[in-house]
């Protein structure tokens, strides 16, 4: 039951920043590039302020997931770092947070663009 | 007709995405892609698998679907109808890097692939990193008092 | 006078038209020569698929028109790559006199303009026209990688996979180029690259406005006026803009853009694009109206929106331009 619980938080705050980013594509003239730029710096500072920390732990990968979440852990990172080596953790700190992620990125990557070429669109 | 003028009609008469069925496909997969994150989590600590191990391993998850689905060509077919909900996730980043891989292997491993990754997905990098940055000397700054 | 009558009416003496499946799967897939399941044309690179498709559609033109690869003077041909390197690779092995164009999606027009003069004038005898333009390899050029997953705006068009050729000849029964007008580099001062339509449109409406001036005709001369390529959006502002300024091509009016695609079904939102859409149309669909006899005048009106990917980035306007060939089964 809890887990359920887990799945709808997770589903409809999930669901809900791909909808504001939705409207911010239609609405406006901004360009999938610069939503993800403003999503991923938003995510950063709404951490700094600790606005998103309370999100994380209510909606788990519904606040994880998106890009905000991104920000988050490059915040993360950076604060856990600044506290255990004082200011040099500011260069060290973020991507110790989000290595994974991009690291998982370039390998897969990498290694399906071994693997296939490019299909026409349908 | 000016420009100026010629602009405001273009504008009034251009059709306009559908904003309703966009937003619910958004919030339809953008969710489902939480929701399936979510429960890969509680699957890898369910295998006995550290927390902090299993909250990189969902993302990792994630990322390596998306680039699969990117190589076979099926990942711009989902994300046509879910537009922002495909895009706002990690799924979008991994795509974001996959796609001009998978493209430019026509230019060589290093000049194509190497060079053209992060054409697309650079910016995220970037800014991501400099907030940090700025964040973390702020919060040492304000640490000092 | 922009206008140019020409003096010795070259004849088309052949023509053809290639494309890939989703053009063959099109309204008018029965009037290509040839078409390729893949879009590839058994090529690794889209660049080379797009040159190879030049290749094939070159041959199949002259094929038609009973000429020998010897007999040609010349070759107009263009495409949208960096450079025009589709057309150079293209066209390499026929070892002729090559000038590669660029007209954005105008450049079939521009071709048969130049091609058609020079033929007038008696420098050449026999000059072919070439165009292309791939849906891949422009997709990579000017917007994202293929496997991007991004939504289109419902102004956008779908960049055809597809190339046109004619044959033109000093002497030969027709169809003819009568008349040719070149465009103007017109700015309506859209910025919008996914309006193509819209920035194109102005560019449209100065050449037919001049040509009606400066001929004479009105819309009634022509079986058909065709615009190549405005999308849907663009022909709505064209035939309203028209009709403000006493002109109603209601009757006459179509666009190659338009025609090549099956509405919603093939989703391409506005309509095809791109050097090779109307280059195909014309050299398809048109021409076969013209040899059963349906279709005696029409005027062809070829537009291109001349920007690049940068252009946009840094915030300039999109220029459009559009070139006239009058084509006519007598002379």
């Amino acid at each position: 039951m809890e887990f359920l619980l887990h799945l709808i938080k997770a589903f409809v705050v999930g669901g809900l920043f791909c909808v504001l980013a939705q409207i911010l594509i239609d609405k406006t003239m901004l360009t999938p590039a610069r939503i993800l730029v403003l999503y991923v710096s938003a995510g950063v500072l709404l951490t700094a302020v600790g606005l998103y920390k309370p999100l994380v732990d209510f909606a788990g990968c519904g606040a994880t997931t998106p890009l905000t979440g991104f920000g988050y852990s490059l915040a993360e990172g950076v604060r856990k770092a600044v506290d255990e080596k004082g200011l040099i953790g500011a260069l060290t700190g973020g991507f110790t947070g989000a290595s994974g992620g991009i690291a998982a990125a370039i390998t897969f990557g990498y290694l399906f663009a071994l693997l296939f070429r490019s299909h026409p669109k349908k | 007709m000016n420009k100026k003028a010629y602009g405001e009609y273009v504008k009034a008469r251009m059709p306009k995405s559908p904003l309703l069925k966009d937003c619910a496909f958004a919030f339809l997969v953008g969710g489902l892609i939480c929701s399936l994150a979510e429960s890969l989590l509680h699957l890898y600590l369910y295998w006995k698998i550290p927390e902090e191990t299993a909250k990189t391993l969902v993302p990792v998850t994630l990322v390596f679907v998306s680039a699969l689905l990117t190589g076979l060509g099926v990942f711009d077919d989902i994300a046509k109808f879910a537009g922002a909900g495909t895009l706002v996730p990690i799924t979008g980043f991994a795509n974001a890097v996959a796609a001009p891989a998978i493209e430019n292997k026509s230019e060589g491993l290093i000049m194509g692939v190497g060079a053209k990754m992060f054409t697309i997905a650079g910016p995220v990098i970037v800014y991501g990193t400099l907030c940090s940055v700025v964040y973390g000397v702020i919060y040492w700054i304000v640490g000092l008092f | 006078m922009r206008l140019i009558r020409l003096e010795n009416p070259p004849t088309i003496l052949g023509s053809a038209a290639v494309g890939s499946k989703k053009e063959f799967e099109g309204p008018l897939g029965a009037d290509l020569d040839l078409h390729d399941e893949t879009g590839t044309f058994g090529m690794d690179t889209w660049e080379k698929s797009e040159s190879e498709m030049q290749r094939i559609v070159l041959n199949l033109a002259l094929a038609k028109a009973k000429c020998e690869t010897a007999e040609l003077d010349a070759i107009f041909a263009g495409d949208l790559l960096n450079q025009c390197v589709g057309s150079a690779y293209g066209l390499l092995s026929f070892g002729k006199p090559f000038f590669g164009l660029y007209g954005a999606c105008s450049t079939f027009a521009e071709a048969a303009i130049l091609g058609s003069m020079l033929v007038s004038a008696g420098y050449f005898h026999k000059v072919a026209t070439v165009s292309s333009s791939h849906f891949c390899s422009a997709e990579r050029q000017f917007r994202f990688p293929l496997e991007y997953g991004g939504q289109r705006t419902p102004t956008a068009q779908w960049t055809a996979t597809a190339a046109g050729s004619f044959i033109l000849g000093k002497e030969g029964e027709g169809p003819y180029i009568t008349e040719v007008m070149a465009g103007r580099i017109i700015d309506g001062g859209i910025k919008d690259a996914n309006n193509m339509g819209a920035a194109m449109a102005p560019a449209a409406i100065d050449t037919l406005l001049a040509y009606f001036e400066e001929s004479g005709n009105s819309p009634d001369t022509f079986d058909r006026i065709l615009t190549g390529d405005l999308g849907r959006e663009g022909v709505l502002i064209t035939l309203e803009l028209m009709k403000r300024e006493g002109y109603d091509l209601t009757r006459v009016y179509n666009d190659c853009g338009l025609l090549l695609f099956g509405g919603k079904s093939q989703d391409v939102h506005c309509g095809g694009s791109g050097c090779g859409c109307s280059a195909s149309v014309i050299s398809g669909h048109i021409m076969k109206r013209f040899h059963s006899g349906e279709f005696h005048d029409v005027l062809y009106l070829a537009t291109g929106a001349l920007m690049n990917a940068d252009s946009t980035k840094q915030g300039s306007s999109i220029p459009g331009i559009a070139h006239l060939v009058h084509i006519s089964s007598h002379k």
